[in-house]
């Protein structure tokens, strides 16, 4: 078994409600789905986050969507208006998630190596199909 | 072969401050039926309130009345109806100043645009002590504490309501419909319940209307923006394509975008906005329907346009949610950008010294909080341990109190620095930072039968 960062199997987008919030984590192939189901459990996604979720990680699953949905409760230090965060609305909670590491075996990780990261010889503007704008 | 029927609903807006060109772009840039206008965040009614208290026309969002003044021709040209929540807490105001932007762009009289209707009743600011008073808690649902500990600072107080009130005003003529505090996807589902006279308690299709909505309240959310999934292949974040559902009369519907722009539409983009900001997905709630997202069926066709099919939904529950906000004392915040070598001990030694001096100086704040940008700002504990001798450091600290002197003080502390601390620091050329009101949230329940009964539907000839 080989320790990868979640950012490698799957994507994510967060957002507030009140002062809690949620993520997506969404599997970039089917395959990769019952990995996030056995690896990234609400008690893991708890620890991870440590001082940042005050209250309990509820999770939820969309085995349609190949996503999984947590609810972290007391995220938000009050809430949108009232935190001093950077971040008070919890809309990078997605990307800290993604800094998990979690377990799979030597092919998956050999099958999941240049998901998720900019690929060599990218520039700004690269897939535009419209340059002068 | 008979053409299936399709309504082309649009998202122009995910939020007071979105993108102004992109409403204009989908009104041009292809064909649309409906464009719908997302104006209202969780707090936004207490900044509309400010402005109703500096002006009593006023308490809506002016960008829209602009917006119309601009469209309103081409509106007329290809019969698009358009409905907006930009009505904030003056919806009267908001849609007699859209008249008037009507009346200058020449529709009056017009068989698509010639009405403004107006939705309002939602704010229940002045009946809040007789609701009180009637035994309607209004407790705060994150916590369990009752109304009346905050009553006295409360600014704002709007029910979320749902499609039934838009879909009165079509029915009565209206080309433009001005919201108050609806709820956001009730302005997507309301034209498909309209055009296809869909049974409001047909769950499974005002879950559709539902999802719909959801797909559309956050703009180019659905259409590549803010995607994190293969970003880099996003072509012209410059002119991003805003969501254009094309529904049929069952319920499914395809997200597309216009030829020509920018984004993308395929299966990652529309996932990530089908799970934004939902709580348990068997029951994502709205005051229409429990949509059932753990139905949705998607298939992505290529050419960015994803099919949607297949939600369900059940009934939805007795009561509508309801947003407060209440004044919560005072806040500021200051920056200090700290050079290599060793920066990030550099930022660490001036937040030690700003700490004293606080205490020393007996400023009494409800949080002092420090984040170093470059390192943990964003991610805090779970950014790590910081990397190896950064080049540079931004000490960024925030402070919040009901002492507002406290806050005011706050403000002078942190330039002197620039002399009197740590070397090799700068960026403070922006000068004092602002002491700013802090409006908290407050969300509750309401029972339906104390505010469905309030609701009024009018319409104002352009």
């Amino acid at each position: 078994m080989t320790r990868i960062a979640l950012a490698r199997l799957a994507h994510a987008r967060s957002g507030d409600k009140g002062n809690s919030a949620n993520v997506g984590l969404i599997a970039y192939r089917p395959d990769l789905f019952p990995i996030l189901e056995r690896e990234v459990t609400a008690e893991r996604v708890k620890a991870h986050f440590g001082s940042l979720v005050e209250g309990e990680v509820d999770r939820y699953e969309l085995p349609n969507l190949h996503a999984l949905n947590f609810v972290l409760h007391g995220a938000l230090d009050g809430g949108g208006t009232v935190s001093l965060r950077t971040d008070a609305q919890g809309k990078v909670l997605s990307s800290a998630l993604l800094r998990m590491e979690v377990e799979v075996d030597a092919v998956v990780a050999e099958s999941v190596a240049g998901l998720g990261r900019v690929p060599a010889g990218w520039e700004p503007g690269s897939a535009d199909r419209h340059p002068e704008g | 072969m008979a053409e299936r029927r399709v309504v082309r609903v649009a998202g122009g807006s995910g939020f007071w401050g979105d993108d102004l060109d992109a409403p204009v772009r989908l009104v041009e840039g292809g064909p649309v039926d409906y464009l719908v206008m997302d104006y209202l965040a969780e707090v936004t009614m207490s900044i509309m309130r400010k402005l109703r208290d500096r002006d009593p026309r006023g308490g809506y969002a002016r960008d829209f009345v602009d917006l119309m003044r601009r469209i309103y021709p081409v509106c007329e040209e290809r019969g698009i109806r358009v409905i907006a929540n930009a009505g904030g807490l003056n919806p009267t105001a908001c849609a007699e100043a859209v008249a008037q932007a009507g009346r200058d762009a020449g529709v009056t009289g017009s068989a698509t645009l010639g009405r403004v209707g107006i939705v309002s009743g939602d704010d229940l600011m002045d009946r809040l002590d007789d609701l009180l008073a009637a035994g309607h808690e209004l407790a705060n649902l994150e916590t369990g504490e009752p109304l009346s500990t905050i009553r006295d600072r409360v600014r704002s107080a709007n029910a979320y309501v749902g499609a039934a009130p838009i879909v009165r005003a079509l029915e009565l003529g209206a080309g433009v419909v001005v919201t108050g505090r609806c709820a956001d996807p009730a302005l997507t589902a309301a034209p498909l319940v309209h055009e296809f006279g869909w049974d409001p308690s047909d769950y499974d299709l005002m879950a559709a209307a539902a999802l719909a909505g959801h797909v559309n309240e956050c703009g180019a959310q659905a259409t590549g923006g803010n995607c994190m999934a293969e970003w880099w292949t996003t072509p012209d974040y410059d002119t991003m394509g805003f969501p254009v559902l094309e529904v049929e009369e069952s319920g499914a519907f395809t997200v597309t975008k216009h030829p020509g722009t920018g984004g993308r539409v395929d299966r990652a983009s529309v996932t990530e906005q089908i799970v934004y900001e939902i709580g348990d997905p068997r029951a994502v709630l709205t005051p229409d329907v429990a949509a059932d997202f753990t139905s949705i069926h998607l298939s992505d066709e290529g050419n960015d346009r994803v099919r949607v099919e297949g939600v369900t939904g059940r009934p939805p529950t007795e009561f509508l949610k309801v947003s407060i906000a209440y004044t919560a004392g005072w806040r500021s915040e200051g920056t200090l950008l700290y050079t290599w070598p060793d920066a990030l001990a550099k930022a660490r030694a001036a937040e030690h010294m700003l700490r004293k001096r606080f205490s020393r100086l007996g400023l009494r704040f409800d949080d002092v909080h420090t984040e170093f940008v470059g390192w943990n700002a964003a991610h805090g504990p779970v950014a790590g341990s910081p990397p190896e001798d950064l080049p540079e450091v931004q000490l960024r600290m925030a402070v919040r109190s009901r002492d507002r002197d406290a806050v005011e003080r706050f403000t002078r502390e942190m330039a002197p620095l620039v002399l009197t601390g740590p070397p090799s620091v700068t960026g403070y050329a922006g000068g004092r930072g602002r002491v700013q009101e802090m409006v908290a949230y407050w969300p509750a329940l309401i029972r339906r039968d104390a505010v469905e009964p309030f609701l009024t539907v009018e319409v104002v000839d352009v």
